[in-house]
């Protein structure tokens, strides 16, 4: 799982007909400390997450786990939005 | 999957059982305008590809299913010969000297 | 998934049966920037794009061969749906940066049809 920051949104018309209804976000992977990686991911939204908030997500098959993903073309899925980071120092 | 060049090939004797009789190719990965891209690396074989041939492969896990049912352990697996290339407005061929 | 666009186009006469009837594409991954984003990879295409159109890359392999119908095959790349638009909200400065990347409308019909 991934610590990511919603950072945008995609809009695509023609698809594969089983992500229509589904949102897609922009990630910026954070750090714990919530600075940002270089990379990005395009991610399926299936918790309602929504712009600048802190969100888990898991890629992979595991993606396909996820509320509504099961048998559809989605390698990462947000799962989560998080509360709170609390780390030791 | 990624694109690349056939430049040699791997034999080795002592090796996992369901590797047997399996082709390993040495593999230069390729940008699409054929030029050299990163390292090196050992593929397996599912089309017979040769020396010197542009050729396609899969990586991950996906690599070993060409060869289902026998579970071939493999990260990477050539999986198509190219034949040509098109790039906007021009087109390169598969094969080179 | 990831953001990228169509380099080009890539035929092979032999390879694995699964990759049959599918086109294949050359496809260079992309930074938020529109900056490339390493080297182009090869996946094979769900929604019929072409040379030029920005499009999702899926760069997982269960994903991919669910996205082209082909269970059990040797694919871990597939394009997956074809950008309209994508907007990035910029959190320093609060503002919307709109990116048009590509005609609102779309060119073709949807026609996925999965083999048995």
């Amino acid at each position: 799982m991934i610590l990511a920051r919603v950072v945008g949104t995609v809009v695509a018309t023609r698809k594969d007909p089983r992500l229509e209804g589904k949102k897609l976000l922009i990630l910026k992977p954070i750090t714990p400390d919530r600075k940002d990686e270089s990379n990005y991911v395009v991610a399926v939204d299936t918790v309602g997450a929504g712009f600048r908030e802190t969100v888990l997500a898991v890629s992979g098959s595991s993606a396909r786990m996820a509320e509504g993903c099961k048998d559809t073309p989605v390698d990462t899925a947000i799962i989560g939005i998080v509360d709170n980071i609390e780390m030791d120092d | 999957m990624y694109l690349g060049r056939v430049v040699g090939h791997v034999w080795a004797t002592a090796k996992d059982e369901n590797l047997k009789g399996q082709r390993l190719l040495v593999v230069q990965p390729l940008t699409p305008e054929l030029k050299n891209t990163g390292k090196r690396l050992v593929c397996t074989d599912c089309t017979g590809a040769g020396a010197g041939e542009i050729v396609y492969y899969c990586g991950g896990k996906e690599s070993s299913f060409p060869f289902l049912p026998a579970e071939v352990p493999t990260d990477r697996t050539i999986v198509g010969i190219v034949d040509s290339i098109h790039l906007k407005g021009r087109s390169l061929k598969g094969q080179t000297p | 998934m990831l953001i990228a666009r169509v380099a080009g186009e890539l035929t092979a006469t032999v390879k694995h049966s699964s990759h049959e009837g599918r086109k294949l594409l050359l496809v260079q991954p992309l930074n938020l920037d529109g900056t490339d984003r390493g080297d182009a990879v090869v996946a094979l295409d769900a929604v019929d794009a072409g040379v030029g159109d920005r499009v999702l890359l899926l760069t997982e392999g269960f994903g991919a061969m669910t996205a082209v119908g082909r269970p059990q095959s040797p694919i871990d790349m597939a394009v997956v749906a074809f950008l309209d638009r994508f907007d990035l909200l910029d959190t320093s400065s609060s503002e919307t940066i709109r990116k048009r990347t590509a005609k609102a409308t779309p060119k073709h019909n949807l026609n996925i049809s999965t083999p048995e």
